[in-house]
């Protein structure tokens, strides 16, 4: 039989045991739960996305489109993973955009093949193809895409904010004020934001975030002190924030310098698609991405070269929260 | 002054005004378009209309790109397309400068080591698709989309038939 001394001893050795295993045991609780609460952003590769033609090989974008979006949403199957999507943008039965960025004209613009893979994949996740609308700021834009205008609704629509208008209404965010296009305000349910990465003259860098500069009427009011706050104020508006639901990001051809326009002579195919929800974390990602190939090239970094992407802070500050933006908070797969 | 004398000098100010309006005349269709015509380059044809940009437009065809051409004084810009042969489609862009410095501080600006100089105007340069030249105020980029053996010597081709309407 024990004494009351040894067994208190016990019972405060057992105590101390137990606390440790609690206390190591809540630290790697917490620490999975910090880890879960992180933004992801996937990058899948296909070094083979081109073939010998340079052109894109349809059926292995399709394939890495279906590894991004299976490792993004945790679902094994593509089409489980397509129905969440829409399922979690609020989007059954309504109009889903998918605003591509042709902008830089032909050569480095979002490419048709993926518009097209993501509309195959939306359909048969059950959503009707005059449901899907491909849009950007005008005709020209798409068609640099390689796509063609349609605005019957019995098929997959595809048109610009030149055949619908924009808003009467200005709104303002922060010192930015602009006119949203009426695909954005009326006819979109949710948007899937599809923008190419660039290096911009301007920003530095251009891709999730300040792909929205195409949904409204005047985005050259927003170009001042290098787009920032110009990128932050916009993405910040009530109606970017609440549609603008997923980015899948064409980063299978790029350019490194001399964007946004197309400048063979600093192209390059990383050859992936970046996917993510938070823009912020995205623009981050992507800033790294284009500041490895340009030290690899033999230039300057963004900073170095005086225009680094500011308006990436910007969006993550408290006024703005948009997003993270610290490398360390963010969790990058790359698959 | 006597009637001879009076008629001489009518005919001389009406040859005056007439050789004054031809060369005017031929000034501004000069000045007007720079772009070769269909066939007028070998193997090339214009594919598209000419699309020009008053400086504060500039920012529709080149977004955020439009701010050095304006610090650096453009005055407009035109662009059409064109295509060789059905294998090469390339798009001619023609920047009219404010005076000859403007047109060399784009031009320097953009150059990297791979550029390869070329005897077009006062200053040109080439790279694998694409070339690059200016001639007095004028800034000429010709950029292919496609990179095939016939590129260069196509661009070359093409950018001289820019060169002499300037």
């Amino acid at each position: 039989m024990k004494s009351r001394r040894d067994f208190l001893k016990e019972a405060a050795t057992g105590a101390v045991f137990f606390g440790a295993q609690s206390t190591r045991g809540m630290t790697r609780m917490l620490e999975q739960r910090a880890e879960q609460a992180k933004p992801r952003v996937v990058i899948a590769h296909d070094p083979a996305l081109h073939g010998p033609d340079g052109k894109l090989d349809e059926k292995r974008v399709g394939d890495l489109l279906d590894r991004a979006i299976t490792i993004y949403t945790g679902h094994k199957q593509p089409a489980e993973a397509w129905k969440c999507i829409v399922h979690e943008g609020g989007a059954e039965d309504k109009v889903i955009g998918l605003k591509t960025n042709g902008l830089g004209g032909k050569g480095i613009s979002t490419h048709a093949v993926l518009v097209f893979a993501i509309a195959q994949r939306l359909q048969l996740a059950g959503v009707k193809p005059g449901n899907i609308l491909v849009w950007d700021r005008n005709a020209r834009d798409l068609q640099a895409c390689g796509l063609t205008i349609n605005t019957d609704p019995s098929h997959v629509r595809c048109f610009g904010s030149d055949l619908s208008g924009f808003e009467e209404t200005v709104e303002q965010w922060g010192t930015s004020r602009a006119r949203f296009s009426k695909l954005l305000t009326r006819e979109c349910g949710m948007v899937i934001n599809l923008p190419i990465l660039k290096d911009h003259s301007m920003s530095g860098v251009t891709f999730a975030m300040k792909n929205m500069y195409g949904v409204i009427e005047r985005p050259q009011d927003l170009h001042a002190g290098g787009c920032n706050p110009g990128v932050a104020d916009l993405n910040a508006f009530p109606v970017i924030r609440q549609k603008i639901k997923l980015t899948i990001g064409d980063a299978m051809t790029s350019v490194y310098e001399g964007g946004p326009g197309f400048r063979p002579e600093h192209l390059w195919q990383p050859n992936a698609l970046i996917v993510g929800e938070d823009r912020v974390a995205l623009d981050q990602v992507a800033w790294g991405v284009l500041d490895r190939k340009r030290t690899e090239m033999g230039l300057q970094s963004l900073e170095a070269a005086g225009r680094p992407p500011r308006y990436i802070a910007t969006a993550a500050d408290s006024t703005h929260a948009l997003g993270v933006n610290v490398l360390q908070q963010i969790k990058v797969i790359e698959v | 002054m006597d009637m001879k004398r009076l008629n001489l000098l009518f005919m001389n100010s009406l040859i005056f005004v007439l050789v004054a309006t031809v060369v005017i005349s031929g000034c501004k269709a000069k000045k007007a378009n720079p772009f070769p015509l269909s066939g007028a380059v070998a193997g090339w044809e214009k594919s598209s209309e000419t699309r020009t940009f008053e400086p504060k437009d500039l920012w529709q065809y080149i977004d955020g790109d439009s701010e050095q051409f304006i610090q650096a004084g453009v005055v407009s810009t035109s662009t059409s397309d064109y295509k060789y042969k059905d294998q090469l489609e390339a798009v001619v862009d023609v920047y009219t400068m404010n005076g000859p410095d403007g047109a060399q501080t784009i031009l320097e600006r953009g150059q990297t080591k791979d550029a390869q100089t070329v005897h077009l105007g006062d200053e040109g340069m080439q790279y694998a698709q694409s070339v690059h030249f200016r001639k007095g105020r004028y800034l000429v980029r010709i950029v292919a989309y496609e990179s095939t053996p016939e590129t260069p010597q196509a661009l070359i081709a093409l950018a001289h038939g820019v060169e002499t309407n300037l």
